[in-house]
């Protein structure tokens, strides 16, 4: 069966029609695009130079020194921790490679329950954000054009607004005295504040409510671009209206999904917000052990090998997304 | 066809509601009289009072000046940056180390405040060892990490405005003997001022809003906004701080609205001009 034929996206952030979101993690096909390029000028290489050198100095090299201090051992000095090497004559080096630090963390229980505590409560979430988001996104791309916009900014309008104060807003609403239970206890549902700050529960609404555009943008620029004939074919040739969405629109809507529940996932591991304001302090979030062990241990090497230890755990999940859309574009030219 | 799409426009509305909900009762306890925030003092409210206490709290006036600042130059480094990565990335073709680039500015979008503010305080130590440079951590190394993690957003918004668009306008400069950075400054940039804007408009937000990565890089005497809200926040709720997020929705809804009531009807005259042109050409 021949795949409904995408339509080339168009992308505006503010005016409507969203960019395709998967591009973030994905440039397709050969590159289309050579204006510039065509013409052999002195600036060419400046303007490629300029961004280029910036994030190579800011964005890259930073997470080298970051390896190297990992393997460093702590001291008390500034800054914290041993050199890895020092020139112990004119000809020889010293090289201390300490490897102590990712013992530690495989070691001791605080950090390998840290880490699985973050995965789930980011799986947690990423599942809940998906499944309110799912709904909105598919209203919205059945809904009118010109409704569509209202929609749209209404999504994007608590985006712009400080996402601290957002969470922070949360403490009013879920306190034990919050606004929440106040309403509950007036109506005579329960009969004494049910404790919902310092939980799972809090830290799960924080990250669905903070995390929730970013799920619904790519989904609605994935359903968006749907030919809801199809649909109606599937209706004629007798399917409900459950069997066509499993069969049909589903499918179809793989990327988006998959592509928002990355958006939604991979930085919800390293929060460190929304716990510190909503969460206990029994279990950890491992962005909250990084920074605890970076400004109150003042370990830096330790703390250096926790944010590599989470690179590498957020790296399976970029790569095997970039696997996937690579497949899915191939398969559907 | 209309009964069936009940559930997902329920879901809407639903989804709609919990997005507000936090807002409007941010907004309305701002309000209230009672040091308890979240208990209504029904007989001395609504007040201003936190609004009062709001504008004679020095210590929040100083650090929002600060942050405007930081936030104000990280906006215009980004863009400058974003938006000749955007354009770099959409109009340039293949080139070595392509992919290295792409990768660089994609990366930041999903990667955890935490990493990124560890790894940018490590640098600048490394580079005060190295250097002498940067001597302290202030508002400077505020802006330079502000900038790293918001171009990424800038060069998204720039390079999808551009796909958007084909380059046959720029071939044609091009060909009639226009320079490249002529083609740039009257048909390209004029092309993206909307992403632009929306760009700088974003960067701004993120700079303003940004905590994590502000604690890691700030300096003993420098303390952004965002800093002194959580401190203030993770002690307990505070009535002005709810006075502050109500200035704060306000100002950011005005915005917001202004700004797509205005790029919609740049839109709109755009797609009419095409569509005069286009008859024009038959």
């Amino acid at each position: 069966m021949a795949r409904p034929s995408i339509p080339k996206p168009t992308a505006r952030l503010l005016s409507g029609r969203l960019g395709p979101w998967w591009e973030l993690f994905y440039r397709f096909g050969p590159p289309r695009w050579t204006t510039y390029m065509r013409h052999n000028w002195a600036g060419k290489r400046l303007v490629i130079a300029v961004p280029y050198l910036w994030l190579l100095l800011f964005f890259l090299g930073p997470f080298i020194i970051v390896f190297k201090i990992s393997f460093s051992e702590v001291r008390l000095a500034m800054p914290p921790y041993a050199p890895l090497w020092q020139w112990v004559t004119e000809k020889a080096i010293d090289v201390h490679l300490n490897l102590g630090n990712y013992l530690f963390l495989l070691t001791d229980d605080l950090y390998v329950s840290s880490y699985l505590y973050s995965l789930k409560v980011a799986a947690i979430s990423t599942v809940f954000c998906l499944l309110i988001a799912y709904p909105m996104a598919y209203a919205m791309a059945r809904s009118s054009p010109a409704t569509r916009n209202i929609y749209l900014m209404l999504i994007i309008l608590p985006f712009w607004t400080s996402f601290l104060l957002r969470v922070y807003a949360w403490i009013g609403l879920l306190k034990n005295n919050g606004v929440i239970n106040n309403v509950l206890l007036a109506l005579g549902v329960i009969d004494e504040p049910i404790t919902m700050m310092q939980t799972d529960f809090a830290v799960f609404i924080g990250i669905v409510y903070s995390y929730l555009p970013f799920m619904i943008l790519p989904l609605y620029s994935n359903l968006e671009k749907h030919d809801f004939t199809l649909l109606e074919a599937a209706a004629d040739l007798g399917a409900g209206p459950v069997t066509s969405f499993l069969r049909v629109t589903l499918p179809l809507s793989v990327p988006g999904i998959i592509a928002g529940s990355l958006l939604v996932f991979i930085p919800a591991v390293g929060e460190y917000v929304i716990p510190s304001l909503l969460g206990s302090s029994d279990q950890l979030m491992i962005g909250r052990v990084l920074s605890d062990e970076f400004f109150a241990n003042r370990d830096w090497p330790v703390a250096s090998a926790v944010a590599i230890a989470m690179l590498l755990l957020l790296m399976v999940p970029i790569m095997l997304f970039q696997h996937f859309q690579s497949r899915e574009l191939a398969g559907a030219k | 066809m209309k009964r069936r799409h009940w559930f997902s426009k329920t879901g809407l509305w639903l989804g709609l509601s919990f997005l507000y909900l936090p807002i409007v009762s941010m907004i309305v306890f701002s309000f209230n009289n009672s040091r308890l925030v979240t208990v209504w003092d029904a007989p001395n409210s609504p007040t201003l009072k936190w609004y009062g206490e709001l504008f004679r709290n020095e210590q929040i006036l100083g650090a929002a000046w600060l942050s405007i600042r930081i936030a104000a130059m990280t906006a215009t480094g980004a863009v400058v940056l974003g938006t000749l990565a955007g354009l770099v990335l959409a109009r340039f073709g293949p080139f070595r180390g392509r992919a290295l680039l792409s990768g660089m500015t994609t990366a930041p979008l999903v990667m955890p405040e935490v990493i990124t503010g560890l790894s940018l305080l490590l640098l600048f130590v490394a580079l005060e060892q190295l250097t002498g440079w940067p001597e302290a951590r202030d508002a400077a190394t505020i802006t330079i990490a502000h900038i790293t993690f918001s171009m990424a957003y800038v060069t998204i918004v720039v390079q999808s405005r551009l796909a958007g668009f084909d380059n046959s306008l720029e071939e044609a400069a091009l060909d009639l003997g226009a320079r490249p950075a002529k083609v740039f400054f009257r048909i390209t940039l004029p092309l993206i001022v909307p992403a632009i804007m929306s760009g700088w408009l974003l960067a701004f937000t993120l700079s303003w809003d940004d905590v994590v990565v502000s604690q890691f890089v700030a300096g003993p005497g420098s303390t952004t906004l965002p800093m002194v809200i959580f401190s203030k926040v993770r002690l307990g709720v505070s009535p002005d701080v709810n006075a502050l997020a109500t200035i704060m929705v306000l100002i950011v809804a005005t915005g917001v609205v202004t700004s797509a009531i205005w790029m919609r009807r740049q839109e709109r005259r755009r797609d009419r001009e095409m569509q005069m042109a286009a008859a024009a050409n038959k």
